[in-house]
Order: C-alpha cells, then structure tokens, then sequence
C-alpha cells in the first residue's frame, strides 16, 4: 500500500520510465547521471525520501515520453544499483529492466585522479573504470589504477 | 605476456624464469663476450621525463646484444611540445620500432600506451605509479645476494607515498613471501591502496616511522629518496629526512648478509661511509639493471637466451 500510495505522489505516466527504489536523496544525481537533468523537453516528476517497505526511505524518478536504453540505465549502478525500472506504454508497465553493472564501466565516468594519463580528454582511448567490489561499490581506473571516490566521480560524468 | 607494465603482467615463475635469464646474461651485460640475440630489432625510447640509468641501461642492454635503439630525444624539441597525444605519438613509434620503453609523468600513461600499441610496451616508469623493470633489478639483486626470494624481512625506507620503485617493489616481494616493514614520515606513507593490495595476498606488513630501530633483523634494507619538494618548508623536511639516513656506524649489528639497496640517484640518505662495507649493494644494483633489461627485452620478444652462453656463469 504504501509503495502505491507513494506512486500516487504524482500522476501516472502514459508513456516513459520509471525508476523504483533509488536511494534516499540520489534522485538528483540520477538525473545527472542520465544527462535528464539538462534536457528540457520532457517532463520529469521526483519523488523523494518516501516510505519503502524494503529500503526505509526511497526516491522515484518518472520521465515523460522517453524509454531509456539499457546502457543509459547501467550508469545508474554508480548511484542506485538496486534500483527497478519500468518502461510504461499507455499507462501500463509494458517491459522491466535491472540495472547491470558488468566488470567495467566504460565511458560514463572520467578517473578522479588529477594525474591520470586521461586527464586530457584529447585521448582517444575510452575511460575504463574496472569494478573491483559490488557490495559495496568500489571502483579502480583501468590506467592508473587509482580507486575512485564515488561522491567525486559523480562530478567526473562524461 | 605481451609487455611489462606492473608486476601483474609476471607471475612468480616468470620473474625466476627471466632472472635466470638474466645471470647467463651477465658475461655479455660485461662486454666479455658477444651475443646478438636481438640483431635487426630495434627498441624505440620514450622518455617523456628526465631518466639517466633506466634510459641508458635499456640502451646498453639493446646494444650488447646486437639491437639498436632510436630515440623520443628531449620532449621539449618534440611533438609531444606541438600537443600532440600520447596516443598518436603510440602510433607513430609503433611502426618504427619492435619494442618500446617509456617514461610518462602521468600515472597510468604505461598502461594506456600498451593498449594503444601493437608491440610490447615496457613501462620505465609512470607517475607515482609503477616501475617493473626497475623491481626485476631489484630482485636480481636480492637474488644474487641471498640466493633466493622466498620469506626474506625487508625494510623499504624513505619515500613510500611518491616512490614508483617501491610500489611495484613491494607487490613482488610479498608474492614471495617476504616480510615487509615500511619506514616512512607519516606524510610520504605508502598509499592505502597498495597497503590494501598487499594485505589481501596476505602479506606481513609493518609501517612504522623508525628506519633504525628496525634494520638489524633485516635480510634487506631498501632505501629511497626524500625530495625537498615534498614538504611545506625547509625545516620540517631538514626535520623529517635526518631520520632516514644510513651512516656505517649504524650498521654494527645488522646481519652479516643484510644489504642495502637504493634505486639512485641518492643524496644524503645513505653516507659515503657506507659505501665500502659489505652491505653496500646499489651499484652493483644499477651495474644489474642492464642485465635485468637485456632478459626482459629477449622474452618479450620472443627470444630465447641459450641455455649455455661461452664465458657464461650461473
């Protein structure tokens, strides 16, 4: 009841995505993430620091008109591993996707170290940050491998 | 095995392979014999910051057995200087050269460079990150010294935040065993990360501030440079350093067998005094640094050293 009380919060969507059980307050950080943040032309609600049976507290994210890919989601695992998402066709959950975090992540993040080789971004090679731990998330530059600091490599999105 | 960026890329039997390697080397690392095992390939140098012994030595080593070498020559005259990337300079030299060694200030640069290249790549130094080929010197000599590498008590001393040396120095030793006892000012610590590392291939590590205080159950004393730069005025580091020095005075009850090893330059850390006991190791360490090149240069390029070389000596 209470999780359909929580989608109550704002209205249903007809078309788009729906990111379920995002950690307490990286709701906007999620929308970073998805580069949602930037793009004006659809319409996003947020939910935050709601009642959840399995987390407590949990943040919901709902974009308008817009089914987000399977690579755009896996970005998420940087913030909101656990997180579900629904892809919503008239008004009905038409697919379920999980976030999948794999063993790299690849050319979402640039490495925090400041004296990374890929510091200069003119470098063609991808940014490869390798996931060395899920639980919890820990991650090391494939290049130097320095370990990264997740509140920093949020900043670091490309 | 495709090249040598940090000492992942070796596993134990390939370090002890490639050492052995390395001892039938020695009349040729001497000039007392000639064997052009690498004639017609050529090692392309990139040293993008300063390098005396690693450039020179890998030089040597390509020579004294037939090879021949071109250089990056001072970046500042360079194309690096007109912005070009490391990736196209990659690229470039690539298609020179059957091998490269590289010097990059930037961590990380070895790595990068190696999945730029089609040939194997040797890293002489990236950052504060690693130095490989330096470590197989190192281990030469530890080799050479104690006759083995397994369950040794090794002081590592000086520099541990910034010393490429003793990062990828300490990765090997604990993979064979040793004890490791780190002796740092608290400012220059040897990075979480690799203290992390080396605890999960279960190592003995000990960090401590007292260099003395531990040197006589060692079977080695590694020592290293404390820059000036590092610290925040002239003082604290006249403070700091003076407790990581060596005087021969202070070896009077080491072990017989200890050494002392530095990867040079040195300043003041290790006394001229020191030089004409027995423990002194560090120029037949940098003497070994062309032998140590010369076995790593044949295996990754495919070429067998002959189990018997004239004038050879295990």
């Amino acid at each position: 009841m209470a999780d359909e009380h929580n989608m109550r919060r704002v209205t249903a969507i007809r078309n788009g995505t729906v990111i379920d059980h995002i950690p307490s307050g990286q709701s906007l950080k999620v929308l970073e993430l998805l580069n949602i943040a930037r793009d004006t032309s659809v319409p996003v609600s947020l939910v935050m620091n709601v009642p959840s049976k399995k987390m407590g507290s949990k943040d919901i994210v709902k974009v308008e008109d817009r089914e987000l890919t399977q690579t755009e989601l896996d970005r998420l695992a940087l913030v909101a591993p656990d997180s579900s998402i629904a892809i919503i066709r008239a008004y009905t959950v038409a697919e379920k996707l999980e976030v999948n975090l794999g063993k790299e992540v690849r050319n979402v993040v640039q490495c925090t170290f400041s004296n990374c080789i890929t510091q200069n971004l003119r470098e063609p090679l991808p940014h490869r940050l390798r996931v060395t731990s899920t639980d919890p998330l820990t991650l090391r530059c494939h290049y130097c491998q320095r370990p990264q600091d997740l509140d920093e490599l949020i900043h670091n999105l490309l | 095995m495709k090249g040598l960026i940090t000492m992942d890329d070796l596993t134990n039997e390939d370090i002890l392979s490639i050492l052995d390697d390395a001892a039938r080397l020695l009349p040729v690392a001497r000039g007392e014999t000639y064997l052009p095992l690498l004639e017609g390939k050529i090692l392309g140098n990139l040293f993008f910051e300063p390098s005396t012994r690693t450039r020179m030595s890998f030089e040597t080593a390509m020579k004294r057995l037939g090879g021949d070498v071109v250089n990056l020559g001072d970046v500042k005259t360079s194309s690096v200087v007109k912005g070009e990337t490391l990736f196209d300079t990659i690229q470039m030299v690539d298609g020179y050269t059957d091998i490269i060694a590289m010097r990059h200030p930037r961590q990380g640069a070895a790595r990068y460079a190696q999945d730029a290249a089609r040939v194997p790549i040797l890293n002489g130094g990236d950052g504060a990150g690693h130095h490989p080929t330096q470590t197989m010197l190192d281990l030469f000599t530890i080799l050479q010294s104690h006759g083995t590498l397994e369950g040794l008590s090794v002081v590592l001393a000086g520099d541990l935040r910034y010393g490429r040396t003793v990062h990828s120095l300490s990765h090997a030793l604990v993979r064979f065993g040793c004890k490791l006892i780190l002796a740092s000012p608290e400012l220059l610590r040897m990075p979480a990360e690799i203290i992390e590392d080396l605890r999960e291939h279960g190592a003995d590590v000990i960090e401590t501030e007292d260099l003395l205080g531990n040197i006589n159950d060692a079977d080695v004393v590694y020592m290293t440079r404390i820059q000036k730069e590092r610290f925040a005025d002239e003082d604290e580091y006249t403070k700091v350093a003076g407790a990581y020095k060596l005087h021969a005075r202070d070896v009077a009850n080491v072990k017989a067998e200890m050494i002392i090893m530095h990867p040079l330059p040195r300043v003041d850390e290790i006394h001229p005094s020191v030089d004409s006991t027995r423990h002194a190791r560090y120029f037949e360490q940098a003497f070994n640094g062309v032998v140590a090149r010369m076995a790593l240069l044949c295996r990754l390029l495919n070429i067998e050293v002959p189990a018997e070389i004239q004038g050879g000596e295990a």
